[in-house]
């Protein structure tokens, strides 16, 4: 069997589906449905798996999420639905719940965070409120672990049993509700013939969702009917359509909580957030706090904890290979073979994995923000700024993420409802330096400026902002004319994160670089070793000058002599940069023949401090990795525009180091 | 009157939503309905958007959109999370 959970944003519903599954969780992709979705094995149901649908306030086909959750119940049919529910916010939180109990879907209503309603002595009668919606509710607390195993028993009997929502009426007598049963009275036939519950497709109907006319196959005569009642109903009720649904499921909400909520007074946690927002979001230290937080975190990732861990893991990966490297000269294994091993697999793959710790600290701290609530806070915060190119305080968020990776960051622009506002987002994140760059900011600032490496990476950031955002004015002017998305945004309490939800969340990070390293960069690292071990007849070469990777990086040199870069090994190692970021100071330490520690000392035969900095700006500029552009083309949707991003950010990455080193020439 | 023109820590009657399209599709979505309650709670350290409690929860939304919503002003101002939205 197969269940759905289906909730709002900051209801829980990510550690709910965590407790539930464990980890059996994996990436599944369903017909019909654009964007991927997790799922897991249930722990506590054999043979049953739960969807993670993304979290919505409401079933309108506006957003990505709102479709995908549309698409997926309609499409995939799954055997029940487990809604989750913020029992501290639960007048919004049941919104959602009444259009769910239109699909007619045997539903279990997951009542989270009761421990917070009862610690503020609050109450919910559970029984009397199971009876007004009609399906069972189950108090749970996702974090707690606690009422789990009784909503997993209540939704597979249900599911087993088909035992439907019994409450489908929402609407007091009156005209509002005479619409909704003349409506779905007349479309009955066409939605038992489609499979569809009649009673969501004329409420999606009398909302003016025109793709179910097209799902029922309604003709002409009957749309005109249903226009007809509709209207008829707006002018008796005196609202609109939509205000007048809107206002029938709050009325019937309100009438739900006055029978079954008693509400506390002021809760603590929200005494306590008012109190964090005061400081976090106040008039005057709302910015500052943010430059703070950031500071610290990236001071903590990169300097405390990165540095001490990669140095220990790239000590380990260093005594492998050397213990690796004197078992195959022991062994007399083929020259050829020993190559590929050490200087191509251990010293490509090495050098990228030894920044996995920086990865795994990023994530952990921006997940940590996330779930707190911060990041809300901080697009409420930023909205005014974004607004100035044209976007909204939403879109900070996936840009903040690119400061880790763009993979990621990417992904995260599904929050975004509008396409315009999702595009430009996606076009802007490559510009905020992700962090497998900086082992080339390191290695590059040991290398000519020692001693101001915070400098230069501080630098290299704003830069990397700073054209972003002339980019977005400039496409705000050309290519994404129009206007940005509404932004109505919750300001969720602030809560403790739950470890457990970040631990899999870092975890699942980890392991999909993980995965990038053995897959994508283990090839490329051995593309490259073959390249630049082997001549165009297959000969291994002594000298890497004659090599097929410098007849290529010849080829191309050309294009980077303007920018102060012609010799082939650095265009070599832009290429490979392609792969993956970390390949670029990975190649250009077997190109230059030397160890990773040996390299910033090599670098000063091929770069002058200038072109050094030309190098820095366009490495920070120029395309981002194969997985990045891979997400991009997945949620761009359209080849060709994948295509125009990659070569204008080549090219704005090319004019920007071509204008700092030809000023440089002229001035030094 | 327009909920923009409440002040800080006032509250007020929801008497009708303007806006066009997606904006007002998610305002009434997110419950802002005639005849709840609002009140602004505070405004953001650049000067937009501002911040509402409604139905016992915060919200952001620009003073432009705030623009859109026609409320009255409500006589009981005191901070009041237990209604249920109603008036009473």
């Amino acid at each position: 069997m197969i269940f759905a959970l289906v909730g709002n944003q900051n209801s829980g519903k990510t550690t709910l589906f965590n407790t539930l599954t464990g980890s059996n969780q994996h990436v599944g992709n369903f017909p019909g449905i654009t964007v991927d979705q997790k799922v897991g094995e249930m722990r506590l149901a054999k043979g049953c798996s739960v969807v993670d649908l993304p979290g919505i306030y409401s079933i309108r086909p506006y957003s990505m999420e709102e479709i995908v959750t549309r698409d997926f119940i309609l499409n995939q049919k799954p055997d029940g639905i487990i809604n989750i529910v913020d029992a501290t916010n639960i007048e919004r939180n049941l919104y959602l719940t009444l259009q769910l109990l239109e699909l007619h879907i045997p539903m279990v209503l997951a009542l989270n965070m009761m421990d917070e309603v009862r610690g503020n002595g609050g109450t919910i009668n559970i029984s009397a409120m199971s009876k007004a919606i009609g399906i069972p509710v189950i108090p749970i607390s996702a974090s707690k672990n606690e009422g789990i195993s009784e909503l997993v028993d209540r939704i597979t009997d249900i599911a087993k049993k088909r035992i439907y929502p019994s409450v489908l009426d929402f609407c007091q007598p009156g005209p509002v509700h005479r619409c909704i049963h003349s409506v779905s009275h007349m479309i009955e036939d066409h939605a038992e013939r489609n499979d569809i519950s009649a009673r969501f497709a004329a409420t999606k109907l009398i909302e003016g969702d025109q793709s179910f006319a097209e799902k029922l196959g309604l003709s002409q005569n009957e749309m005109e009917t249903i226009e007809h009642s509709v209207s008829e109903m707006e002018h008796e009720y005196g609202m609109d359509r939509n205000a007048a649904l809107a206002d029938m499921r709050y009325s019937f909400i309100e009438d739900v909580c006055d029978e079954a909520v008693v509400k506390c007074k002021e809760s603590r946690e929200h005494k306590r957030s008012v109190k964090i927002d005061r400081i976090l979001t106040g008039r005057y230290l709302a910015l500052p706090m943010f430059f703070a937080i950031m500071i610290v975190i990236f001071w903590l990732t990169f300097g405390v904890f990165g540095s001490f861990l990669v140095d220990l893991l790239s000590q380990g990966i260093e005594t492998l290979t050397n213990l690796v490297d004197l078992g195959l000269t022991n062994y007399g294994i083929n020259p050829v073979v020993h190559s590929l091993v050490i200087d191509g697999i251990f010293a490509g793959v090495g050098s990228v994995l030894s920044f996995l710790p920086i990865i795994v600290v990023l994530f952990f701290f921006l997940s940590i923000l996330e779930d707190t609530g911060y990041m809300a806070r901080v697009a409420f915060v930023m909205d005014k700024l974004l607004r100035k190119i044209g976007l909204s305080g939403r879109s900070f968020v996936p840009m903040l993420i690119g400061f880790g990776c763009t993979v990621p960051a990417i992904m995260a622009t599904r929050t975004l409802s509008s396409e315009r506002d999702r595009r430009m987002t996606i076009f802007l994140t490559p510009f905020m330096s992700c962090s497998a760059k900086i082992p080339i900011y390191a290695v590059f600032s040991i290398a000519f400026f020692p001693g101001h490496s915070a400098l230069v990476m501080i630098i290299l950031y704003f830069f990397g902002m700073l054209i972003g955002i002339i980019a977005a004015l400039v496409l705000n002017m050309t290519l994404f004319k129009g206007n940005p998305i509404p932004f109505v945004m919750e300001l969720p309490n602030y809560r403790m994160p739950s470890l457990k939800s970040v631990f899999m969340l870092v975890w699942y990070k980890a392991k999909d670089f993980l995965q990038r390293a053995f897959t994508v960069i283990f090839l490329a690292t051995i593309i490259i070793w073959f390249l630049g071990a082997f001549d165009a007849r297959l000969n291994s070469v002594t000298n890497n000058a004659d090599s097929l990777l410098a007849a290529i990086g010849q080829f191309i040199v050309p294009v980077f002599v303007p920018i102060g870069l012609g010799d082939w090994r650095i265009s070599t190692s832009i290429i490979a940069g392609l792969s993956a970021k970390e390949a670029v100071v990975s190649t250009m330490s077997v190109l230059l023949g030397t160890s990773m520690e040996g390299l910033s000392v090599s670098l000063g035969s091929l770069f002058t401090p200038l072109s050094a900095c030309s190098f820095l700006v366009f490495t920070l500029l120029y395309t981002p990795c194969i997985a990045a552009i891979a997400t991009i083309r997945r949620e761009l949707g359209s080849r060709v525009q994948t295509l125009g991003m990659v070569l204008l950010q080549c090219i704005i990455a090319w004019v920007c180091a071509f204008a700092i080193y030809q000023i440089g020439n002229m001035i030094f | 009157m327009t909920l923009n023109k409440i002040p800080i820590g006032k509250s007020g009657i929801i008497t009708g939503v303007g806006g066009k399209n997606e904006l007002r599709l998610r305002l009434l979505d997110m419950g802002l309905v005639p005849k709840t309650k609002v009140t602004i709670q505070k405004i953001a350290p650049m000067g937009d958007p501002i911040e509402i409690m409604i139905r016992g929860y915060e919200l952001t939304i620009r003073i432009a959109d705030a623009e859109m919503i026609e409320v009255e002003e409500a006589e009981d101002n005191a901070y009041d999370i237990c209604s249920c939205g109603k008036s009473k």
